[in-house]
C-alpha cells in the first residue's frame, strides 16, 4: 500500500457561505436592509420584532420578517399580527437557521418592495454564528434577565455580531442587573460595539434603535 | 448540535474528493479549527464515529488542528495570537482589537489516504 497526503482546503460551511454571498448580492440590488437577530432563547428577540415592524409600518416604512423556530408558527403569527408580512421557518430539529432555508422562503416577495427585512434567528447562542444568512447587520440580543456574562460565554457569537440590544430593561432593578459589568463585557469581546437598552414593553430605548436603523438604510441607499 | 452537522459535511466533501482517487481507504482526516469555530472538538469527535459509520470514512481519524485567534491591532500594528477568547485586546499594547484576521475556520486541510500498489 502506498500512503498519499491530499491537500483540500476546503471550508466546510462552504456551501452555506456561497449561497449566502448570493443572497447578501440580491439583498444589496433589492435596496433592502437585512439584519439577523441571535439570542438565546426567550431573549424576547419576537417581543422586541413586533414593536420594531409596528414603528416602522407607522412611520411608512416597508418591513418583513422571517422566523425560525424548531417546531410550531407562533412567533410568525404573532409578527404578522403587526400588520407586516411574516413567514415561519421551522426546522424541524436544526438548531439554526441556513442561508438555504432563507432563500427558500422569499418566494413570491418582491424584495425591492421592502426597507427592511428582519430574519429571527432560531434561540441558540452557539452555532447561528457560524452559519451567514446573507444579512448585512447581525445582532446579537441579551436581557438582563440571563447574566451579565453571557458575551464571556459566548464570544464566538457575540464577536461576530455588528450590535447589540439589551433587552427587558425595565426588569432591572428587580433582577439586580449590572449595567457596568454588562457594558464591560460586550465591549472585551466586541470592542466598540454598538448597544441599545430596551424595553419591547414599555418602549424606553426603542427610539435610539430605530434611528439607527434609519441611519444605516440610509447610508447604505446613498453609498 | 451542530456537530453532527458538521461531521456530515466532512464525509461528503471527502467522499466528493475520493473519485479521484480509485480503491483509496481514508486513513485521516486533517482538521484546520479555529478558536472562534464554534465547534466543540469531543462533540465533533464523536459524531464524526457515527457520521462515517457505512461510509468511505468508516474507522477514519480525525485530526482536529484548533487555531488561535490572531488579531491586527490598528494602533502598533502588532499581528499576533491571543492567548484565549475572553478579552479581544492587542497582545502586544492592550489597545481594544476590532480586526479579527484568524480563529473562524472550519476547514479540511488534507486527507491521508492508502492507495493499492500501482501494477507494473
Ligand atoms: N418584562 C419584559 N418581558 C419581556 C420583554 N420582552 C419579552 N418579554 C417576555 O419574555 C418572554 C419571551 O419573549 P419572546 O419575545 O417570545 O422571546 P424570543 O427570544 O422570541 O423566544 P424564542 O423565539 O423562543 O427564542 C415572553 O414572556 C415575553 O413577554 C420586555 O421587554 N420586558
Ligand atoms: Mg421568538
Ligand atoms: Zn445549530
Ligand atoms: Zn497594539
Amino acid at each position: 500500500m502506498n500512503t498519499r497526503i491530499v491537500e483540500l482546503r476546503q471550508g466546510i460551511l462552504k456551501k452555506n457561505d456561497e449561497l449566502a454571498r448570493a443572497l447578501r448580492q440580491r439583498f444589496t440590488a433589492a435596496g433592502v436592509l437585512v439584519l439577523n437577530l441571535v439570542s438565546s432563547p426567550g431573549t424576547g428577540k419576537t417581543t422586541f420584532l413586533e414593536r420594531t415592524l409596528r414603528t416602522l409600518r407607522e412611520s411608512g416604512d416597508r418591513v418583513a420578517a422571517l422566523v425560525g423556530d424548531l417546531e410550531t408558527d407562533n412567533d410568525a403569527r404573532r409578527l404578522a399580527a403587526s400588520g407586516a408580512p411574516a413567514r415561519q421557518i421551522n426546522t424541524h430539529g436544526i438548531c439554526h437557521l441556513e442561508a438555504e432555508m432563507v432563500g427558500r422562503h422569499l418566494d413570491g416577495w418582491d424584495l425591492s418592495a421592502l426597507d427592511y427585512l428582519f430574519i429571527e434567528n432560531v434561540g441558540n447562542l452557539v452555532c447561528p454564528s457560524s452559519y451567514d444568512l446573507g444579512e448585512r447587520i447581525r445582532v446579537a440580543l441579551l436581557s438582563v434577565t440571563e447574566g451579565e456574562d453571557k458575551p464571556l460565554k459566548y464570544p464566538t457569537l457575540f464577536n461576530s455580531a455588528d450590535a447589540a440590544v439589551i433587552t427587558k430593561i425595565d426588569l432591572a432593578g428587580p433582577c439586580g442587573f449590572d449595567r457596568a459589568a454588562a457594558l464591560h463585557h460586550l465591549n472585551e469581546i466586541r470592542p466598540g460595539i454598538r448597544v441599545f437598552e430596551t424595553s419591547a414593553k414599555t418602549g424606553v430605548g426603542m427610539a435610539d434603535w430605530l434611528d439607527y436603523l434609519k441611519a444605516e438604510r440610509q447610508g447604505r441607499s446613498a453609498g | 448540535m451542530h456537530e453532527l452537522s458538521i461531521a456530515s459535511s466532512i464525509v461528503d466533501s471527502v467522499t466528493e474528493s475520493l473519485a479521484a482517487y480509485p480503491g483509496a481507504r481514508v486513513v485521516e482526516v486533517r482538521l484546520r479549527l479555529g478558536a472562534l469555530a464554534a465547534v466543540i472538538e469531543d462533540s465533533l469527535q464523536f459524531c464524526y464515529g457515527i457520521a462515517t459509520e457505512g461510509t468511505p470514512l468508516a474507522g477514519s481519524r480525525l485530526r482536529v488542528h484548533v487555531q488561535p485567534v490572531v488579531v491586527h491591532c490598528a494602533r502598533c500594528g502588532h499581528l499576533g495570537a491571543l492567548p484565549g477568547v475572553q478579552s479581544f485586546r492587542c497582545p502586544s499594547c492592550g489597545e481594544p482589537a476590532h480586526d479579527v484576521r484568524q480563529g473562524r475556520e472550519l476547514e479540511i486541510e488534507a486527507i491521508e489516504l492508502e492507495e493499492p500498489e500501482i501494477q507494473a
